[in-house]
């Protein structure tokens, strides 16, 4: 198991209704852990993945998980 | 730039302001006396989208990866073009209809470059940075902008670290 602590955003962040949640979990990738969190919380369940970062960096979906990361979920993006 | 210029937070060009930009003090940002071309963008709130009459706009940042971002993508273009100065602003928090949402400036010996540089950063600045934007409508509804349709298709398929 590995305690990982989740920052949601925008859309994320009001389908999940909190912003930010530890969560101890045996997902090897954010990939996983994305998944785990749309059975976790189901109105997250009709959103595709976008894009992620962990502690701070863009990261890719299937990059292994270390205990105490933080990942970021970020939806689509929609500056400009 | 300086602090009373941008109310926001920012270094090196790129710069997330809470409140109106103004343009003159960024203008003055981007004058170098070697350059005869400077090309200016703004991008404005509107007010319709897709059909919808659209009242305002809210803007969530994630301010320290889209400051690092934003820097990244400026750094990008002044390596790809022949630029001498590029900076760029992006506000977050309520917005009304007419507003600069994002402005984004080069300056340059000559205009083909500022005009190539100045489309590639509004470009990537759309695709990248973590920001997203909700708009609020006419029927007092209110929705947070291609979150729903885009997913993997949208990303870039560029990690930047």
């Amino acid at each position: 198991m590995r305690t990982i602590e989740i920052k949601w955003f925008a859309a994320y962040r009001e389908a999940a209704e909190v912003a930010a949640e530890t969560v101890h979990t045996d997902a090897a990738t954010a990939a996983e852990l994305f998944a785990e969190m749309q059975r976790k919380h189901p109105a997250l369940a009709s959103f595709s993945a976008a894009l992620l970062a962990i502690n701070n960096e863009m990261a890719d979906w299937n990059r292994p998980l270390q205990d105490g990361d933080e990942v970021l979920f970020f939806p689509p993006v929609a500056g400009g | 730039m300086s602090k009373s210029a941008i109310s926001g937070s920012g270094t090196n060009g790129f710069w997330l302001a809470d409140s109106a930009i103004d343009s003159a003090a960024f203008r003055e940002h981007l004058g170098d006396e070697s350059c005869g071309a400077c090309v200016i963008f703004e991008g404005w709130v509107r007010n319709h989208n897709e059909g919808r009459s659209v009242l305002r706009l809210a803007y969530e940042a994630h301010a320290p990866m889209a400051l690092k971002e934003g820097n990244i993508i400026l750094q990008e273009a002044m390596q790809k073009f022949a630029i001498t100065k590029a900076a760029a602003v992006h506000r977050q928090g309520e917005l009304a209809l007419t507003e600069a949402a994002v402005v984004v400036g080069v300056a340059s010996a000559h205009r083909d470059a500022a005009f190539h540089a100045c489309r590639y950063i509004i470009d990537e600045i759309k695709h990248r940075l973590p920001i997203w934007k909700k708009e609020y409508y006419a029927d007092g509804t209110a929705e947070w902008v291609n979150c729903r349709q885009c997913g993997t298709s949208h990303a870039h398929g560029e990690t930047h670290v």
